[in-house]
């Protein structure tokens, strides 16, 4: 059965999957079915949801549209995801391929560089970056995928040094092939799998992050980020609690979403679970 | 008198849309106290499942489907599992292919053995520790005393073989299955355990079955001989009768598959041979990197190693497991690299090449691997991994493609499989892609390591021949490596024995096999199993 197959046959790769369109249709839709910037002004602030019929899911402490928000905070938080995920994986890849293949000095430098990285909490690090760098909405994606790269250079790094001593990458130096060749175009491609899966938990922690510098009030005011919203409705928490909620519950399906394909994307490649009911 | 162990019409079903439906199909054997019965067959021929069969310790998805299985009148098949519990071990014992994995790493040899007498009997804490000791004695472990606290990694492969016979042995069992118990063992070492098999079989009367592939072990050790093909029992009898006059077609071309353990008659080179590939004073260390890089100890893999290689010549260089053999060949290969020494191939030095050079001259000599399931990148289609090399070397991917196919035709594939992938093949198919991923820069030199070890038997034959064929019509030297005396036989003009990272022979094939000089040498080919038979020539027979 092909990759794709076992994918779909999986329940949660399949749930994950379906939810995961969803915030993609939701991303889609916003400039459509909300083409007015969702940070203006749309009425009365603390209106509740489903009061309203102007207001479906009601509007936050400062009079803003909540839906319109949620719908364009869906592309703000796929694009931090994406990029950020994007990032992190190349230099972790970059970094373990590396360290993995040539192994010695080369390996000792480079992995001691990602201790570094690793013996901070992610988040204080993340803190770190934005106090100096400024908390711009492109600056707080780069810092957040500078942040988490050393955990999949790590994986790919233990990937490269298992199949560097493997006797058909021995094959192809005899065969005369030049070091680059080698790293990319032979052992990368069966080095990759269990990298892909740990993207999927990457990108998760990557929407998380940003939400949690939005909800301390570091992350860029001026886009329309769940992180943002829970952090404006942090003020009337106690009252009208769902202006935190409604964006809660959006991250938690997002991150759900992700973290089941990971997982079916997971079972899927996972040559060890195949041939299993 | 009916038998110890009476096997009769045993089915074995297989899960569903696998190669075949049965594992096992109408299988009748029987066992007799005291007596030694081989179960011969190639890989896939269903012998390792027979044994799961008789222990009940079958994989999931896997069943019996049919016939019955009695040990001393009673049907193990139909007992619950509880009762079963009791008879493993106690009554019917196993011993297994590679002891480093099935003994536990993190527990002491004795307080393993001791679960034995832990489990099936209420002894003392005190006469479970003298009853191992009295094991470990008697299956002749060095130091029986030190080896009870030992774990297993401090064992070497035979010592711990030695362990799990002592644990199989411990209740008495009436029936020991064996599950090519010495095939992950060298051949001294191989020589060592047959023989306490034997022995202990014989001072206790205990019945074994024995599964082998090897028809050398069958001729050392059988007393009756059952040969098994896709799961069916094809020929069954006394070992004198299987061995010398085979009666089923298969059973004949398996032992026509048998090389003879002597120099085979090949013309020899004519005499003044230039040297194609000269190794030079090759020295290589393992160090193992302490702190700082310095004070690891040091292991010297290969010594100080001076041969030659006449050009279309075969150059054979035999030895037990850690004797440096590999690491030379992987030293002729510039895959690692020794700290003295030189190898020229021709008139270039290859040690001193710089790295862009050294990737010019790797057309000249090529290397095929032991493992044929790891040598291959199972992400490449097959054609595409014989025509890697001459792309790299600057031919244009058309006429590498062709040639790619010209050699799949000549090491006896269909070139119409170029298209698919590694795993679609078998064993002895993907050694064949091996061959030609080699042939395919048109090398004067072929190293092969190991290159026919992983293969049953037949197969083993055919790539030979094909390896014979190949140097007479290419004009290809070899250097073969193994560890397998009878291969070698088969297929060197030179042999040169190497131990502990030294040569301690070299010689013509028929002066090192005929009269060796050395005493290693003379141990080496007395551990051979089976010398005292003689394969019978089967075209006589047929």
């Amino acid at each position: 059965m092909s990759t794709l197959g076992r994918f779909l046959r999986n329940p949660a790769g399949l749930i994950g999957l379906l939810l995961l369109l969803l915030v993609v249709a939701a991303a889609l839709s916003a400039p459509s079915l909300y083409p007015d910037d969702p940070l203006r002004l749309a009425g009365r602030p603390l209106q509740w949801p489903l009061t309203n019929p102007r207001f479906p899911l009601g509007t936050d402490n400062t009079g803003r549209d909540i839906a319109a928000e949620i719908l364009h905070g869906a592309r703000i938080s796929l694009a931090i995801g994406l990029v950020a995920t994007l990032l992190s994986v190349t230099i972790g890849i970059a970094v373990g391929a590396l360290a993995g293949y040539y192994g010695g000095w080369v390996d000792d430098a480079l992995m001691r560089i990602a201790e570094m990285f690793q013996i901070l909490p992610n988040f204080l690090l993340l803190l770190v970056l934005v106090a100096v760098f400024g908390s711009e909405i492109g600056t707080v994606t780069l810092a957040i995928g500078l942040v988490s790269w050393p955990a999949s250079a790590r994986l790919t790094r233990a990937e490269f040094l298992t199949l560097r001593q493997r006797e058909f990458i021995e094959a192809c130096r005899t065969l005369g092939m030049r070091d680059a060749q080698i790293i990319l175009r032979e052992i990368l491609p069966n080095a990759l799998p269990p990298v892909i899966v740990y993207a999927g938990v990457v990108m998760a922690t990557a929407i998380l992050l940003e939400s949690a510098l939005a909800f301390l009030n570091l992350s860029d005011p001026n886009v329309p980020s769940w992180g943002n919203l829970i952090g404006a409705g942090r003020a009337v928490l106690r009252v009208q609690w769902y202006v935190s909620a409604i964006p809660g519950l959006a991250i938690l399906v997002t991150v759900l979403a992700v973290s089941l394909v990971g997982q079916g994307l997971n079972d899927a490649l996972n040559p060890r679970l195949r041939g299993r009911p | 008198m009916t038998a110890l162990l009476a096997i009769r019409d045993l089915t074995v079903r297989l899960p569903p849309r696998g190669d075949r439906d049965f594992a096992l199909q109408g299988v009748s054997l029987s066992l007799d106290r005291g007596e030694i019965l081989c179960v011969v067959g190639e890989s896939g021929s269903g012998k390792s499942l027979l044994a799961g069969t008789i222990m009940r310790l079958l994989p999931p998805g896997i069943a019996v489907a049919g016939g019955n299985l009695r040990l001393a009148g009673e049907d193990l098949l139909a007992l619950p599992e509880a009762a079963m519990r009791r008879i493993r071990g106690a009554r019917i014992a196993m011993i297994f292919q590679e002891p480093m994995t099935a003994l536990n790493p993190l527990r002491r040899i004795g307080d393993q053995i001791g679960e034995m007498f832990r489990i099936h009997t209420r002894l003392s804490r005190a006469a479970i520790e003298e009853r191992a000791l009295a094991l470990l004695t008697e299956v002749r472990l060095p130091d029986p005393r030190a080896a009870l606290q030992a774990y297993p990694h401090e064992l070497s492969g035979g010592q711990r073989q030695r362990a799990m016979i002592a644990m199989a042995l411990a209740l008495e069992p009436d029936v020991i299955v064996a599950d090519e118990p010495t095939t992950a063992l060298d051949v001294t070492t191989q020589a060592q355990i047959l023989a306490l098999v034997r022995d202990l079989q014989r001072r206790r009367g205990t019945a074994v079955l024995f599964i082998t592939h090897d028809f050398g072990v069958v001729a050392e050790i059988a007393d009756r001989v059952a040969v098994m093909q896709h799961g069916r029992l094809v020929e069954s009898g006394t070992a004198d009768a299987v061995l010398n006059r085979p009666g089923h077609p298969y059973t004949r071309s398996l032992i026509a598959a048998v090389p003879p353990l002597h120099a085979a008659p090949r013309p020899p080179l004519p005499p003044g041979t230039p040297a194609v590939l000269r190794i030079e004073g090759v020295s290589k260390t393992y160090r193992r990197s302490g702190w700082f890089g310095r004070g690891g100890p040091e292991t010297r893999a290969v010594a100080d190693v001076t041969l030659s290689l006449p050009r279309g010549g075969t150059l054979g260089i035999v030895g037990e497991s850690g004797s440096g053999k590999s690491t030379l060949a992987r030293c002729v290969m510039r895959l690692l690299r020794p700290e003295t020494g030189r190898i020229r191939l021709g008139d270039t030095e290859l040690l001193s090449l710089p790295a862009t050079a050294w990737r010019r001259e790797t057309h000249r000599i090529q290397m095929v691997f032991q493992d044929p399931y790891a040598s291959l990148n199972p992400r490449r289609r097959a054609g595409d991994l014989v025509a890697q090399g001459p792309i790299l070397h600057g031919v244009p991917r058309a006429e590498a493609m062709a040639r790619a196919r010209a050699l799949f035709e000549l090491v006896g594939l269909s070139p119409d499989s170029l298209g698919r992938f590694p795993h679609e093949f078998s064993g002895g198919q993907r050694q064949r892609i091996g061959l030609a991923r080699a042939l395919a820069l048109r090398p004067e030199v072929l190293v092969a390591d190991e290159a026919v070890s992983a293969l049953d038997v037949s197969v083993q034959a055919q790539v030979l021949r094909l390896l014979a064929d190949l140097q007479k019509r290419l004009g290809l030297s070899l250097l073969f490596i193994t560890h397998d005396l009878r291969v070698a036989a088969q297929i060197c003009d030179r042999i040169a024995v190497m131990r502990d990272g030294h040569v301690v022979e070299e010689g013509t094939a028929e002066q090192v096999f005929g009269a060796p000089r050395n005493e290693y040498t003379r141990t080496l080919l007395a551990s051979v199993p089976g010398q005292a038979w003689v394969p019978p020539v089967v075209a006589e027979l047929a």
